[in-house]
């Protein structure tokens, strides 16, 4: 990780400073106008009206669940990324990272096609008992169908980051690809896996588009912060200011939490490449 | 830096400049930019094809969304010609704030209908089933002027006979999604996902007929949708929009409107 910093050379401040103010005014400017225009008794009143309650649980609770389905569903995909070799691996590569890309409405009425009641799977679904548009599910669904790349692609970076000669030593020492898996690859790359965690509920809690259109939009069930802030930029100003400036600190805490989390020296164990 | 790069630097902030800056005699604009309720959509591109026809060279560009977003978008600066929306609420609203000029028309009326998927999912056959626990239906929500007219519309409906006084309460609590315009109603009913919607009469197409069934509601209680248009303060093209508006008003204009299964805008005088 060093590496880019040690060929750094002396060159003069000034002028590199100079050239990245107009990137940082662009990524300072709205931040700092959405809370120039607070004020705390606004903050305070906003907070404790009851659809903005309902809409901060809803939205912690369905961005930790989407976050635990992606882990579990998601955690065999980047052993398997990260450890074989196999015809069409590019092809599958490819369609883990397509949410991270396609427009999240797309994405949302792809999911409509597929799991919605006259969707493809709807009449297997249907034959539950379960129709997921306008449920919190369809809400979970969303959330981490958009999410899940980002969990992916940091497991299977940690995956593959472990050092081979340790996977090697357990198996001479009789470990199976199980208790590999279990006792070496995971914990080796616990950091990688958080991080990757991370990433995803931070990218499920401001899911938006996807969720409008395959979940609704119904207070209580299926309005999540970013639709709540998408409602009230309609009627109440004060509360889309108030819920902007939520959202935008606690998505900046988890990346900073991130960044901490990630220059600490266990990222991929001491034999780490530099 | 050398002085031949800052002199290359000076050439390029000059035409940078010159191409961004507006020309001084500024001709009549070519582009009408036209804020219209969802609802209007499929009326006003027809519209707009005949007045393009009349006046060469001039291109019509729509920003179509449901009334209180394009009302929230000209609050904050959003550059429009023309303002045309689905209630008196919205366009009060915006006049309020000084974002008109001159006192807005009514060129158009609309009514409301519910539609279910022609599947019918939801085995509904007459309004009173909408009271039936468990169904999915979804209107608009209440900012949205036909999400409102679909709440007046269903206390009204309880005052009549053969409807329960709560009907109104029993129905609004199958409500499964609040969307943001009556385009997104009509989408989720046509998609087969909600079991009911109320959208406006003029909503339902020969295409979208296809796909859903109507189940028309009586006059006594259907709310009438009232259309007023404004000519945007800060337009530079205020001849341009007030043609818009008289073609709107015309009789090829409402008979354009009443072929979209509007209403004239006479009809509010009985």
């Amino acid at each position: 990780m060093n590496g880019i910093h040690g060929a750094r050379r002396s060159t003069r401040p000034g002028w590199l400073a100079l050239t990245v103010v107009p990137a940082l005014v662009l990524l300072l400017l709205p931040i700092a106008a959405v809370y120039l225009r607070l004020d705390v008794r606004t903050v305070l009143a906003k907070l404790a009206e009851p659809e903005i309650v309902d809409a901060l649980k809803l939205s912690l609770i369905t961005s930790i669940l989407a976050t635990v389905v992606v882990i579990v569903l998601g955690t065999p995909l980047a052993y398997l990324l990260a450890t074989r070799r196999f015809r069409g691996r590019r092809w599958l590569e490819a369609l883990v990272d397509l949410p991270m890309v396609l427009p999240p409405t797309v994405a949302g009425f792809a999911l409509l096609m597929a799991f919605g009641r006259a969707g493809l799977a709807g009449g297997a679904l249907g034959a539950f008992g379960v129709s997921l548009p306008f449920t919190t599910a369809a809400v979970i669904v969303a959330q981490a169908f958009m999410a899940a790349p980002f969990y992916v692609s940091a497991a299977r970076a940690g995956f593959q980051g472990v050092d081979v000669r340790l996977l090697e030593a357990a198996a001479s020492l009789g470990a199976d690809e199980r208790s590999r898996f279990v006792r070496v690859m995971v914990p080796l790359a616990a950091p990688a896996l958080a991080a990757g965690a991370t990433m995803t509920f931070a990218r499920a809690l401001g899911e938006f588009g996807a969720t409008i259109t395959f979940a609704g939009n119904l207070p209580g069930s299926t309005r999540t912060l970013p639709l709540a802030v998408y409602v009230a930029l309609q009627s109440d100003l004060d509360a889309a200011l108030v819920l902007s400036a939520l959202l935008l600190a606690v998505s900046f805490a988890l990346l900073l939490s991130l960044r901490g989390a990630l220059s600490r020296p266990v990222w991929m164990g001491s034999d780490a490449p530099r | 830096m050398t002085r031949r790069g800052i002199r290359w630097l000076v050439a390029i902030g000059l035409i940078v400049i010159a191409a961004f800056a507006p020309s001084v005699h500024a001709a009549e604009p070519t582009t009408l930019r036209v804020f219209a309720a969802a609802s209007l959509d499929a009326p006003l591109r027809e519209l707009a094809r005949a007045f393009e026809q009349s006046e060469p060279g001039v291109r019509v560009r729509f920003n179509l969304a449901g009334s209180q977003q394009l009302a929230a978008q000209l609050q904050q600066g959003a550059q429009a010609d023309v303002f045309a929306t689905a209630d008196e609420r919205w366009m009060a609203f915006a006049d309020s704030l000084g974002l008109l000029v001159g006192a807005p028309r009514v060129f158009a009326h609309n009514s409301l209908t519910v539609i279910v998927p022609r599947t019918n999912p939801g085995r509904i056959a007459r309004l009173q089933d909408l009271a039936r626990p468990g169904l999915k239906l979804v209107l608009a929500a209440s900012a949205v002027p036909v999400g409102q007219y679909a709440r007046e519309m269903l206390v009204d409906l309880g005052a009549e006979p053969g409807f329960p006084p709560d009907y109104a309460r029993r129905v609004l609590a199958n409500l499964v999604s609040e969307e943001e315009n009556v385009r997104a109603v009509v989408n989720k009913v046509q998609l087969g996902e909600a079991d009911a919607g109320v959208v406006y009469v003029s909503d339902v197409t020969p295409v979208l007929r296809r796909y859903v069934k109507e189940l028309p509601i009586p006059a006594s209680a259907n709310a009438v949708a009232t259309y007023p248009v404004a000519i945007v303060r800060g337009t530079r093209a205020t001849a341009l929009a007030n043609r818009f508006v008289a073609l709107l008003l015309s009789t090829k204009g409402q008979t354009i409107l009443s072929r979209h299964r509007m209403l004239p805008a006479t009809s509010e005088q009985p």
